[in-house]
């Protein structure tokens, strides 16, 4: 009787195994429930992406992925109406004090890193570096028709008409490259050509000596050979004084201020406790970076992708000792 | 036996009813959206704003910019396509052997059988960088590359059509000219070309309006750029290039950007319209008439 009651399981278990590959998690018991994601649209797609192959491993567990902005997304957050929210900034310290008001405690993990190239042409040598300032004087809405040539942002550079080549107003990229140079989101001048197709970019400046244009950094590192980048300036030494060139390390440093930023996930303490959520940050941080360097952004490197699966066991950890 | 006729009628009716119902229903659809689009701009601002930026912040929708784009390479077009034409048509008409003629005409053909997306990475990859070198300051996006490329295309169009009318020239005409001791050249370019005139025009329209509708080329090399001028050296965008961007872009269905491509689309068909109901006319009414 007693080996009996043992085979049955034993066979059935053997039998799930085989026949569906796709249940590999490991509690084995299928899980349930839903998540609740807010927060920044340029995280979005990456979230979005982990969220579909998630549920078609757990079809159980709806995922629900929305785009409020970094900043409407913490609002909710900080209420504990989401459960995971997507930043491509820290939180802020007003944002961790509604969070505290409400007895939200969080933690923090880093999913990538995001940058921007701003590229001119092989032949063109005059410009090395531009600052923030020069940037937003040619960029801004008030430039469309006015700024034309290189002379006009700094007198020693040839009087020649500038080209202009950008980001797709559709992007996340271009949505950043305007609200950390131009200062508001969305905003830029409407005379420049505007392409969500990369090529059409590399091509237009990579052909065209009095050509400038911006767009993800990693679609510059795959097109070096055609392209010379320009360093960037911020004035701000405490990030590393004058022009500073984009690489994975500057980005990372933070020293490539203000076209390079981490990207971030906050999950709520006690959606953590859920089984299904724990499940998905795990499957997240372990897909991160394939889907990540899909979507153009810089993927963590090993190293920094353990540090984040670290964090999050020992946070889960930290939840199941306190109660 | 009426049966089966009426059932064989009916089909070819139904067969011209597709055709005719197509151009309706684009018709209808390009029509119906756009109007939507018409209710929140104004058409002095369609047709006199100077600037075309629907999908920016600060929006204008001013559809000049892209017609001068697209008038501008298909002048370009125009210019290489008409000289090359007519010389090739003249000269198969009257100056090449007959044998010679029967080999050339399906050669000159497979220009226009060329897929235009190829003619367009020609235009980028091989024409622009060898203008390059004439003209330093030239973008790597501008109308005078695909323009004369398009031209290229069009060549078949008008070296055909343009030959056809010639070759209706009645022969009286061509014998009484060489009766009174006129030369080759005389009878070709002073009586033969005049007595064809219009059948060379309308090949010159129908070559336009084909210019004018072209999307490829002008996609890939021409730029994304909307801007009012006639500097060939520049990017520019044509109404084709911009349909395509709006397109292939993530523009959602239903807003005002979305409607742009209609408006668009609608003085796209607007143009073309006006160009073949204008050859239609020429021919009509210009006819000359020897019998």
């Amino acid at each position: 009787m007693q080996s009996k009651s043992i085979l049955i399981p034993l066979t059935f278990l053997l039998l799930t195994a085989c026949g569906s590959k796709q249940n590999n998690d490991t509690s084995g018991d299928t899980l349930t429930g839903n998540i609740n994601i807010d927060g920044s649209s340029t995280v979005y797609p990456i979230t979005e992406a982990v969220a579909e192959e998630f549920q078609k491993i757990e079809p159980g567990v709806k995922v629900s992925v929305a785009l409020s902005g970094t900043g409407g997304g913490f609002k909710k957050f900080g209420r504990a109406e989401t459960d995971i929210n997507d930043a491509s900034r820290p939180i802020k310290h007003a944002e961790d004090s509604i969070a505290k008001a409400h007895n939200v405690r969080y933690v923090e993990l880093i999913v990538a890193f995001d940058g921007m190239a701003v590229v001119v042409n092989p032949k063109n040598d005059w410009c090395n570096d531009m600052t923030v300032a020069e940037l937003k004087m040619l960029w801004e809405p008030e430039a469309q028709g006015k700024i034309k040539k290189w002379n006009q942002i700094r007198p020693e550079w040839p009087n020649e008409e500038i080209h202009l080549f950008g980001a797709g107003v559709e992007s996340g990229t271009y949505d950043y490259f305007t609200e950390v140079i131009v200062g508001k989101s969305h905003s830029s001048r409407g005379d420049f050509t505007a392409s969500e197709d990369d090529n059409v970019l590399v091509q237009g400046v990579a052909s065209d000596k009095y050509a400038l244009g911006f767009f993800g950094l990693a679609y510059y590192e795959e097109n070096q050979d055609k392209l010379k980048v320009i360093g960037i300036d911020d004035n701000n030494a405490d990030n590393g004084a004058g022009p500073i060139l984009p690489s994975m390390e500057t980005v990372k440093n933070k020293s490539y201020a203000p076209l390079g930023r981490p990207l971030y996930i906050y999950v709520n303490s006690t959606a953590g406790k859920r089984k299904e959520v724990q499940e998905f940050v795990r499957f997240y941080l372990n897909n991160t970076n394939t889907l990540t360097a899909e979507v153009g952004f810089i993927s963590l490197t090993d190293t920094e992708s353990t540090e984040a699966k670290a964090k999050w066991e020992s946070f889960i950890t930290s939840l199941s000792s306190v109660q | 036996m009426s049966i089966k006729e009426k059932i064989i009628e009916g089909l070819l009716l139904m067969c011209a009813a597709v055709s005719i119902l197509t151009t309706a229903g684009i018709l209808w659809v390009l029509i119906s959206e756009s109007s939507v689009f018409f209710r929140k701009v104004p058409l002095s601002d369609f047709l006199f704003d100077t600037q075309w930026t629907p999908l920016f912040a600060d929006k204008h929708y001013g559809i000049l910019p892209l017609v001068t784009g697209t008038l501008l390479t298909s002048f370009i077009a125009i210019m290489v396509a008409l000289p090359v034409g007519l010389s090739i048509a003249v000269y198969l008409n009257e100056y090449a052997p007959k044998s010679f003629r029967r080999t050339v005409k399906p050669v000159l053909e497979i220009l226009a059988s060329i897929p235009t997306v190829v003619y367009g990475f020609f235009a980028l990859m091989v024409i622009t960088p060898f203008l390059q070198q004439i003209f330093p300051t030239m973008a790597g996006f501008n109308a005078l590359s695909p323009g004369i490329v398009m031209g290229i295309m069009i060549i078949p169009m008008i070296s055909s059509l343009s030959e056809d009318a010639l070759y209706a020239v009645p022969t009286s005409l061509r014998e009484a000219s060489y009766g009174i001791g006129a030369t080759r050249y005389q009878t070709s370019f002073k009586v033969l070309v005049p007595a064809a005139s219009s059948g060379i025009i309308v090949s010159v329209i129908l070559g336009i309006s084909r210019a004018v509708g072209e999307t490829m080329i002008v996609a890939i090399a021409a730029g994304q750029q909307p801007r009012l001028t006639f500097n060939p050296l520049v990017p520019v965008e044509t109404i084709t290039t911009y349909i395509v961007q709006v397109s292939l872009g993530d523009v959602v269905q239903g807003s005002i950007e979305y409607q742009t491509i209609f408006a668009a689309g609608i003085a796209l068909f607007a143009l073309t319209f006006i160009l073949n109901n204008v050859s239609f006319y020429i021919k009509k009414k210009f006819q000359e008439k020897y019998e």
